[in-house]
């Protein structure tokens, strides 16, 4: 089975079916059914596929596996290479997992155009996941940037009121901090004469190169973590973004810029990245605490969660930062953390505004009367939220916290007082939404989690219980790649360059 | 130097007598022979389109060194031919909609045609400008196509006064270079300014060259009526326009400035830079408040140029190679949008308004989906065409050290993706108002298709048309 190219299955599969639900023709209710079951089907076998990608991947080693390459640009050693690592691999599996779950809960959510939203939910897959396969920095150019055209067309189709507002501001600030990345990916062709990832990992680019490509770097993934104070675009995004959108928003975009951080940033520009270390400590830092304070007082319920992953991702960028073994271990499974829970609080968002329209935390209250099974999900994604130990967040916090107390006790003290706000935030939503008294005429009527949505959390839970209490199924396959991730800057640091002079 | 070569210029010679003959049976039979002579014309542009390349593309010279075929031109013939021959395919349902079917119509566009391919093949001065203003008149008629339509005929006149003031222009440049340097020749030019520093008559006489060409390439400060003529002229003349003669006047610009000017890049870089600078900066904010998508068009057309202009700013293979690569895809992002354009009726009566195409993802799902890849497209988001257009333009002014420019032009790009993204608003978040009409004839329904297709499957096998670009690119490098 090793043989086959199955990075680039897992990647093109979605897009097939989307080819497919095209072409199904007939009556508006037959096509909805169909292209619902098109797609589920074809979103789970993506997901098995990537679970082979799993098996296959042997963790002892830090190099890319499962390489395929093709001959793509003629006039310039620009190719197609697809490839996964250890920081890679579980990225691609949270997007494949997310993604069935996200069409499941849009199941009876979304009416209207539902073959354009699968279709744009599976070309959205594709791009995610070939995202983090991609070898070739113009590869990942190509599929970081493809992301804005689903996203932008399922905000804008299928969002709230402000729809259209969020959409454009969605695209026009990912799309300005791109574009400088990609002047910065061509001024790296220019100097190492390819765009071959692993080529690049290996180049050491001059110094006065590093500080202007990291910037550019920079500009891209701070906004798409998204970094204070360019984030205003993600609160927006999330709360006029349908459900299943925001799912996908906090779930794995925003892990892009994490992820780029780790796989462009910090390796290929070390010095630069050591340089700016300090501003990346201060911006996170202030994230962790505004938003944490800002999504205290907010009033919407997706408002409150989008500004607590602003939060959330500060501590990510502090862990990746540090460039210490727990540090950056820790941002990782803090990134696939609150890929799994952030998705999941938003689905449980999702759940009660199904019902009742709102997302305004005064409208509920005393929801655990009516609707038990729903307050234990809430709670238990909740306390995940807030890093309980037993659940994931707490084994990523935990690791970050780790890393930045060896590197700057200030920093880790402050990121703490982040864990202390979240608590605060969280508890206070789930106390206003699900305790005291029901009151209102129109709840006493809701009704408790369908089969559906039980099908749609329990893979959730599952997930959040096994990385918070046997985290060595996903922290082992990492632990060679981060080792030679952080290696790799060592050497680069204590290699000082001696002729900065040597300008060409 | 001194043979005829006609053998060289077949394909030319083939579209000029094919152009009289249709004008003949286009007088003698009268209006309703109108629809066959378009056929007619259009197959002879296929047939002159099968001339271009097998007439090979080693680079010789024909009519005492006035007419030069190699790779360059054969690309740039074929990317014009089927620009025009897509444009007149695309306008007989219109013009027939509209009663506008004429015989004379086929025939100035195949006259505009040979005109193009004369300039794209000068090499000399005099060929140059006559090739041009063939060209430039049979446009100018072509704009106040709609005589009894006050709008058609002012934007004739303005494009006709302001085409002549160019041509003006341009014909004193040409004056002063060869006053100064003593030839008209391409080939003479070349030695004339290879030695020594260029005299500045030389200097101010390309400058004058310059900014004629600029004006028929719509590139700021020389794109004023562009907008106007683009919203005045019959929506097909403009889809000609679009795309044909701005290829050719492209290339044509390209020929000269690396051709016998190539030891004066110096010189004329710094005008490129500023115009291509120009051109962004105004095609991306002028767009921004327009409501008529013809006008949109203009101004998407100008920024269009600023892009292609950054790779001839470079001046090297690579840029040319960028130059045509860009072209080849502003081509079918644009021949797809007119055909869309072309498409739009209201209760019959042809539409032009932005808002018009509120809710086109409900009525006209395809249409949209297509019209949507080609805003993409020209907003250069992957993994669309316009992207990789992009790419390689910026790649090469990277490699040579334009920054600065590369900068302005990515930031414009930001800009210019606001009002393609307005455009897919309205088609996909608004609700339809009253809606075109549904029933898109079966040729536009085709082209449209075909191009959207292109520009997505581009990405997947980019090879053939970067090769043959870089072909063409390195005929003119004498690779």
């Amino acid at each position: 089975m090793t043989d086959w190219p199955l990075l680039s299955i897992t990647t093109f599969l979605p897009l097939l079916g989307a080819a497919f639900i095209l072409t199904i023709r007939g009556d508006a209710a037959v096509v909805a059914r169909n292209s619902r079951n098109v797609a589920l089907m074809t979103s789970v076998v993506t997901f098995l596929v990537s679970l082979l990608v799993w098996v296959n991947f042997n963790p002892a080693s830090a190099e890319f596996q499962m390489v395929d390459q093709a001959r793509w640009l003629p006039g310039y050693a620009i190719v197609y290479k697809m490839g996964v690592d250890g920081i890679s691999l579980f990225f691609i599996l949270l997007s494949t997992f997310l993604t069935p779950l996200c069409l499941l809960s849009a199941w009876e959510a979304v009416q209207v155009r539902v073959k354009e939203y699968m279709i744009a939910f599976l070309i959205l897959e594709t791009m995610m996941v070939g995202m983090f396969c991609a070898l070739d920095l113009v590869l990942f150019y190509v599929f970081f940037e493809g992301v804005l055209i689903p996203m932008f067309i399922i905000i804008g189709v299928w969002g709230g009121a402000r729809r259209v507002y969020a959409a454009f501001k969605f695209f026009l600030y990912t799309l300005l901090g791109s574009v400088l990345m990609l002047l910065a990916i061509l001024a790296m062709y220019y100097d190492a004469h390819t765009t071959d990832i692993q080529v690049l990992l290996a180049h050491r680019f001059p110094v006065y190169m590093q500080s202007w490509l990291w910037l550019a770097f920079f500009a891209s993934f701070a906004v798409k973590v998204p970094m204070w104070p360019v984030h205003t675009w993600l609160p927006d995004a999330h709360v006029e973004a349908p459900t299943a959108g925001s799912v996908i928003l906090a779930g794995v975009l925003l892990k892009m810029g994490g992820y780029g951080f780790l796989r462009f940033s910090v390796p290929m520009f070390p010095l630069a990245s050591h340089d700016f270390a300090p501003l990346v400590y201060t911006l996170s830092i202030v994230a962790v605490i505004y938003t944490s304070l800002v999504a205290l007082v907010q009033e919407d319920m997706k408002k409150l969660i989008a500004y607590s992953s602003v939060a959330h991702m500060g501590l990510v960028t502090i862990g990746i930062f540090t460039v210490q073994v727990q540090g950056i271990e820790g941002a990782i499974y803090q990134m696939l953390s609150h890929g799994i829970v952030a998705g999941a609080l938003f689905l449980c968002v999702g759940v009660v505004y199904d019902r009742m329209h709102t997302r305004e935390i005064a409208r509920y209250g005393g929801l655990n009367a009516r609707m038990p099974a729903y307050a234990i999900v809430f709670m238990l994604f909740t306390l995940a939220s807030v890093g309980l130990p037993g659940t994931s967040g707490f084994v990523g916090e935990f690791l970050v916290l780790l890393g930045a107390f060896q590197v700057n006790s200030w920093v880790a003290a402050f990121a703490a007082t982040g864990l202390i706000l979240g608590a605060a935030y969280m508890l206070y939503l789930y106390r206003r939404v699900v305790f005291g008294k029901l009151t209102r005429d129109d709840l006493k009527s809701i009704l408790d989690l369908s089969p559906r949505e039980i099908t749609v959390f329990a893979p959730l839970i599952v997930v959040v219980l096994w990385m918070g209490i046997y985290p060595s199924t996903f922290l082992g396959p990492m632990h060679a790649s981060v080792g030679k991730l952080i290696n790799d800057y060592q050497l680069a640091q204590t290699a000082v360059p001696v002729t900065p002079l040597a300008l060409r | 130097m001194s043979e005829l070569n006609p053998a060289l210029a077949v394909p030319e010679i083939f579209i000029a007598l094919s152009s009289l003959a249709l004008l003949l049976l286009g007088a003698f039979r009268k209006q309703e022979a109108a629809q066959g002579i378009s056929a007619l014309a259009i197959i002879t542009m296929v047939l002159a389109a099968l001339l271009v390349p097998a007439g090979g593309s080693v680079r010789a010279v024909a009519f005492t060194g006035m007419f030069v075929v190699d790779g360059f031109a054969v690309y740039s013939k074929l990317l014009v031919l089927l620009a025009s021959a897509l444009s007149l395919a695309m306008s007989m349902g219109w013009l027939k909609h509209e009663k506008l079917e004429r015989s004379e119509y086929p025939v100035l566009v195949l006259l505009a045609t040979l005109g193009m391919m004369m300039m794209i093949s000068a090499n000399n001065l005099i060929s140059l400008y006559i090739g041009l203003e063939l060209q430039s008149l049979s446009l100018y008629v072509l704009a106040a196509y709609q005589r009894e339509s006050s709008r058609a005929t002012e934007a004739g006149l303005k494009y006709f006064v302001l085409g002549s003031l160019a041509s003006g222009l341009l014909l004193y440049g040409s004056s002063l270079i060869y006053g100064f340097a003593g030839s008209t020749g391409f080939e003479a030019l070349a030695h004339a300014v290879s030695t020594g520093t260029p005299p500045i008559g030389v200097v101010v006489g390309l400058v004058f060259v310059l900014a004629g060409l600029a004006f028929k390439i719509s590139a700021v400060p020389f794109h004023m009526w562009t907008p106007d003529v683009y919203e005045g002229a019959p929506t097909p003349v403009t889809a000609f326009f679009a795309v044909g003669p701005k290829i050719a006047a492209f290339s044509l610009l390209v020929r000269v400035l690396v051709g016998p000017f190539a030891e004066m890049t110096q010189q004329w870089s710094q005008v490129v830079v500023f115009i291509a600078i120009a051109s962004m900066v105004v095609g991306a904010f002028g767009a921004i408040a327009q409501s008529n998508i013809k006008r949109l068009m203009a101004y998407s057309s100008i920024g269009h140029v600023g892009y292609a202009l950054i790779g001839l700013a470079v001046g090297n293979q690579a840029g040319i190679r960028g130059v045509l690569v860009y072209l080849a895809i502003y081509l079918f992002m644009n021949v797809g949008t007119f055909a869309i354009i072309l498409s739009m009726r209201q209760k019959g009566r042809a539409m032009e308004g932005i808002n018009d195409l509120a809710g086109l993802s409900r009525t006209h799902p395809m249409m949209a989906a297509a019209l949507a890849i080609f805003m993409f497209s020209m907003a250069g988001v992957p993994p669309m065409a316009g992207f990789w257009g992009k790419l390689y333009v910026f790649m090469a002014a990277i490699e040579s050290g334009y920054i600065a420019l590369s900068v302005i032009g990515v930031l414009t790009s930001v800009v210019s993706a606001y009002y393609y993204l307005r455009i897919i608003k309205v088609m996909y978040f608004d609700e339809p108002a009253e809606g075109l009409d549904r029933g898109v004839s079966g040729g536009l329904g085709v082209i449209m298709g075909i191009n959207a297709v292109l520009i997505v499957v581009f990405t997947l096998v980019p090879a053939p048309l970067v090769s043959s670009a870089g072909t063409a690119a390195a005929a003119l490098f004498g690779g």
